[in-house]
């Protein structure tokens, strides 16, 4: 499909973003914006246990306060089999989610919801919340993934049954998964150098600024309305339909502006709760999360936790790697083990592989998504051990990278071969930079590390309405947190030959557009994108026929060029180009409307490759680590919107920085979330950065109309491993853990001094 | 959460009487970059709220004919910068109050709330401890002043009696040959409570020989220290090696830290005498710059 035009109008620049001035402004509605007249405030009851038994709940007391219109419980929701259903691309067990959005048998985390409230303020469902009385028999908790797994840990749930192997009673290990290529003891037998290391990462939240918050409005007739902040509105449709035993007809999902989700978002936690309490009062109801409810009830992904083997010959050929990654999956099973073994080593052209994973049940929130899911902490250790294995060999670490990178033709160990990708060019980039030969001072180091993601596509569906005045609306369906709105409107602009600000992207509603799998994956811009070029298409042939009825030719005698029809040949006869509007202004007297349309399952997704270079200072004394310079360079595909596309890649990076060095979650004995805010929980703040350098690369995706690939998660699968090789550049220290922090750097530094001090 | 009574009286009297006849909790109202925190989170429920920056006498920062300060207990942090001689005296005391929130909350942060908040890791203490500042205290048994060190007595407990409030500071004049400095170590750059801090405020003879030094660590205790063995250790030195070491030394001996989700005890021990020994030589080079 590429190669059809290579020099744009309109794509690749640098558009004014359709939603910037009311964001600017303040006019743009967020989730928590909404309301509605009658509207009654939810307030949600959370276990302050870790894992706990609950033997009976009484909500008389709070039932009975004045001001207080209902209270759910487990008991308001139907049970739901332990089956994986699918729901779009995502496979979803809805016996966990039941059991997740609302605390059925067990609480089994910190922060776990456990009853609901509807009141006529804010106060009273506080208030309502001290007088509900819960029994619960405390159980011992669970937090740490290796500890989970060993014999005799505290036991989630009695009845899980692991996939994918024996269990010879009962377990935490939801799922055990394998990916073999080759035969990794013959490329074992092949290696003159054989490292093996150990590595963990930290459990990190996605960090959205805007806490999750839906209002829900049920009618007499059964029909629900719900407005909330969201990556997918079929989504929350989806399964608030199942959860509250609705059909998905009833329900019209309206997704609000969104405050960021990174993965976050594409989940349920408010609007079933809402929905069943608006139902029970016949009142809309609003429900916000606080920010300490978004910490101890939402999110995070995984913590990990691995062993890596990797051997290479003397000449820099990697011949073999084998790898055992665990992960967390949260209170129920889940988490993203399997892309975390698919990406490990995607970069590298290995003939032998073998990853095992484990999906481990533990008690905090259920994981979700987070930019690349799990492929940022198997690459921490993956992109380390590299680094260490390229120090061994005396190669510089990124010639060794390019010594063994995936290329056209490379079979990946987790099954398919690559087409035309471009984690090449990363590397050639990153060498050719002027940062990587850039002078370092005392205490500073540099690290590089790269990273893979698939990107994905899936079921688009979108509508391009020509409008009577000749400018167009793109309705589709999907929240943008990205800049997709930008970027489809871009494409629609290119397509249909008018001006960018003559068209008008719009995100739909779900009963007002096809069905579209939710906003992640990265796929809106490569996989909507496509739907949204084709419904353009489909608008162009529509014009290009009804200018063969005006000038009563054929209609295959009317081609599209620059924004009108002309004649295909002088055979047709000798017209006068006209233009989108001319047509638009006679459509009532040529056949109706003009409306494109499209919807697909759309496959032939390009994957994505970094490479990033870290500059780093660190205080001998004290631990603290100081990032000088960072240069993020990526294969875009195409690069739609180029300032979207550096802010992706930038954001990726903060976010990788982040989790590099002082992101963790701090539990007590009790396993009570302690850093349950902004404060203790340390994502970096501006002041910690120096502005992220982007190099954007373009190998176009063959299978899309404009080369896209999809761009929002490779960037944060990198930092963790180049921020860690930066350190060990700087220090000789090597940090097998996560995060990076102050007091366990300091004492890295002084373990390693000690021998010295002997001396 | 119950009604609050709200009051904001212009006069130190009115301000007395109204804490000293409150039937429940009562607080002051400085610049609120606490209060008001704490307010939301529900941390406290407070019956009464006195806004104490409607008097005058709080609101004033002025040096007086000796060289000393008065600095009024609401007085904001972005305020202080605009008087160019109190920033060349005592640039510690400046640069801890500087570490005192985000560039809005600098609009309103002040040195009354940062102590009477009585936070052990509250940055501006132990440059007001190390500079020798009293607060001045108004209450219904008429006024007193007190080493600011004495305020804080625990963490979020001060040594107030029911009715009275810190109206404003008293710091000395700026010794000749003094120099002081403020350092705090947080993971971050900003928006972070300090992990360990350090005040340190010396005085230099003609020599460069350090003829008086008070040191003070915050977050190390219930309360911010004032660190006799570490001034001891540096007295009489120049500061070389030795007497940084032995500051050093001095300071960790006298922390008593806990772990907690901002440092561990190893961390914050070992962190506070390199903090010390870095405080100690910008101080001497303000000193001796003078």
């Amino acid at each position: 499909m590429t190669g059809e035009k290579t020099e744009f109008k309109w794509v690749g620049t640098r558009a004014i973003r359709p939603d910037g001035h009311d964001k600017v402004t303040g006019r743009a509605k967020f989730g928590s914006d909404f309301a509605l007249p009658g509207m009654l405030q939810g307030r949600v009851l959370r276990s302050p246990h870790a894992h706990a038994r609950i033997r009976s709940i009484d909500t008389s007391a709070a039932e009975a306060l004045p001001g207080v219109k209902g209270v759910i419980t487990s008991a308001d929701f139907a049970d739901q089999s332990s089956e994986l259903a699918a729901a779009g691309e995502a496979l979803v067990n809805y016996r966990d989610m039941v059991r997740n959005v609302m605390a059925r048998e067990k609480a089994l985390y910190d922060g776990h919801a456990v009853a609901a409230v509807a009141a006529t303020s804010a106060e009273i469902a506080e208030a309502a919340l001290e007088l509900i009385s819960v029994d619960y028999e405390v159980l011992d908790h669970v937090i740490d993934v290796d500890l989970a797994m060993e014999p005799g840990a505290p036991i989630l749930d009695e009845e899980l049954e692991p996939a994918g192997m024996e269990a010879s009673g009962p377990t935490n290990i939801a799922k055990r998964v394998d990916f073999d290529l080759g035969d990794v003891e013959e490329g074992f037998a092949k290696a003159e150098v054989v490292l093996e290391r150990s590595y963990t990462t930290a459990a990190v939240h996605q960090g959205y600024i805007e806490p999750h918050a839906a209002v829900a409005s049920v009618s007499e007739d059964g029909q629900a309305q719900i407005w909330c902040c969201t990556q997918g509105q079929f989504m929350v449709r989806a399964y608030t339909a199942r959860l509250c035993g609705m059909e998905t007809s009833q329900i019209r999902v309206t997704p609000s502006e969104i405050g960021g989700g990174f993965g976050g978002k594409t989940v349920v936690y408010l609007e079933p709760l809402a929905t069943a309490l608006s139902r029970k009062t016949g009142r809309p109801v609003k429900m916000i999360m606080s920010r300490e409810e978004v910490f101890r009830a939402s999110g995070p992904t995984s913590a990990g936790s691995m062993t890596y083997r990797i051997g290479a010959t003397r000449d820099g050929v990697i011949t073999a790697f084998e790898g055992t990654i665990r992960l967390e999956a949260g209170a129920f099973p889940g988490s993203p083990v399997q892309p975390a073994c698919m990406c490990a080593v995607a970069p590298y052209d290995i003939k032998n592989v073998r990853l095992t994973g484990y999906d481990v049940v533990v008690n905090r929130p259920k994981v979700a998504a987070y930019r690349a899911p799990g492929a940022p902490i198997s690459a921490f250790g993956a992109e380390s051990i590299i680094d260490e294995l390229a120090k061994e060999l005396g190669f510089d670490p990124l010639q060794l990278r390019l010594k063994n990178a995936a290329k056209q033709g490379t079979k990946a160990a987790y099954g398919p071969t690559f087409r035309r990708i471009g984690f090449e060019e990363t590397v050639e980039e990153a060498v050719a930079s002027e940062h990587y030969s850039a002078p370092l001072g005392p205490n500073q180091g540099r690290g590089v590390a790269s990273g893979f993601w698939f990107n994905i596509g899936g079921e688009s569906a979108a509508t391009v309405n020509i409008t009577e005045d000749g400018t167009a609306v793109v309705v589709s369906g999907n929240p943008d947190i990205g800049g997709s709105r930008a970027s489809l409107a871009l494409m629609a602009a290119e397509e249909l030959g008018i001006d960018y600000s003559k068209v008008r992207p719009i995100v739909g509603d779900t009963s007002s557009v096809g069905y579209n799998f939710l906003t992640g994956g990265s796929r809106v811009t490569f996989a909507t994108g496509l739907a949204v070029v084709e419904a353009a298409r489909d608008a162009v042939r529509q014009l290009c026929e009804r200018a063969a009825k005006i000038w009563e030719v054929e209609s295959d005698g009317v081609i599209w060029r620059d924004g009108h029809a002309v004649p295909a040949s002088s055979n047709v006869g000798d017209f006068e180009p006209l233009s989108l509007a001319d047509i638009a202004g006679q459509s009532p007297k040529t056949g109706g409307p003009i409306c494109g349309h499209n919807a697909q399952n759309v496959q032939g997704a390009g994957p994505g490759f970094a490479t990033h270079i870290c500059d780093v200072e660190v205080d001998p004394e004290t631990g603290r680590v100081t990032i000088l310079r960072y240069t993020a360079v990526q294969d875009v595909g195409r690069a739609i919107h180029p300032s979207y596309v550096e802010g992706q890649i930038q954001g990726g990076a903060v976010q990788g920085i982040g989790w590099a060095l002082n992101e963790e979650y701090i539990y007590n004995e009790r396993g009570q979330l302690e850093n349950p805010g902004f404060l203790d929980y340390r994502i970096p703040v501006a002041s910690d950065l120096p502005m992220i350098e982007t190099v954007v690369v373009e190998v176009p995706n063959d299978r899309h109309p404009y080369g896209v690939r999809g761009v929002g998660e490779v960037p944060i699968v990198p930092p963790m491993a180049a921020v860690a090789n930066a350190i060990e550049n700087a220090t000789g220290v090597r940090m097998e853990h996560l995060p990076m922090s102050p007091p366990r750097l300091l004492a890295a530094l002084d373990a390693a001094r000690l021998p010295e001090a002997a001396e | 959460m119950q009604s609050v009574q709200f009051e904001a009286p212009g006069t130190v009297e009115q301000a007395v009487a109204l804490l000293a006849g409150a039937t429940g909790d009562a607080r002051v109202l400085a610049g609120g970059t606490d209060l008001l925190v704490q307010l939301r989170s529900h941390l406290v429920d407070p019956a009464l709220v006195v806004d104490i920056k409607h008097i005058e006498e709080t609101r004033t920062l002025v040096r007086n004919a000796d060289g000393s300060y008065t600095i009024g207990s609401a007085v904001a942090g972005a305020e202080a910068h605009e008087n160019a001689q109190f920033v060349a005296d005592w640039p510690g005391v400046m640069e801890a109050w500087d570490l005192i929130g985000s560039t809005q909350i600098q609009g309103r942060a002040s040195l009354g709330g940062n102590l009477c908040n009585a936070s052990p890791a509250a940055d501006s203490v132990p440059a007001m401890i190390v500079a020798g500042m009293t607060a001045n205290i108004a209450g219904p048994g008429g006024r007193r002043s007190v080493p600011v060190g004495e305020v804080p007595v625990a963490p979020g407990r001060t040594s107030l009696a029911n009715g009275e409030f810190v109206v404003s500071f008293t710091l000395p004049a700026r010794p000749a040959g003094g120099g002081d400095a403020y350092l705090r170590l947080i993971p971050r750059t900003e928006m972070d409570i300090a992990v360990v801090g350090c005040g340190v405020a010396l005085v230099l003879d003609g020599g460069g020989t350090v003829t008086s030094a008070r040191v003070s660590l915050g977050a190390v205790a219930p309360t911010v220290l004032l660190v006799e063995d570490a001034a001891r250790a540096i007295i009489g030195t120049t500061l070389d090696d030795d007497a940084l070491a032995a500051l050093d030394a001095a300071c960790q001996a006298a922390c008593s830290p806990i772990n907690d989700k901002r440092g561990t005890i190893v961390y914050r021990t070992q962190v506070a005498g390199v903090l010390a020994r870095r405080a100690a030589r910008i101080a001497a080079e303000r000193a001796g710059s003078r």
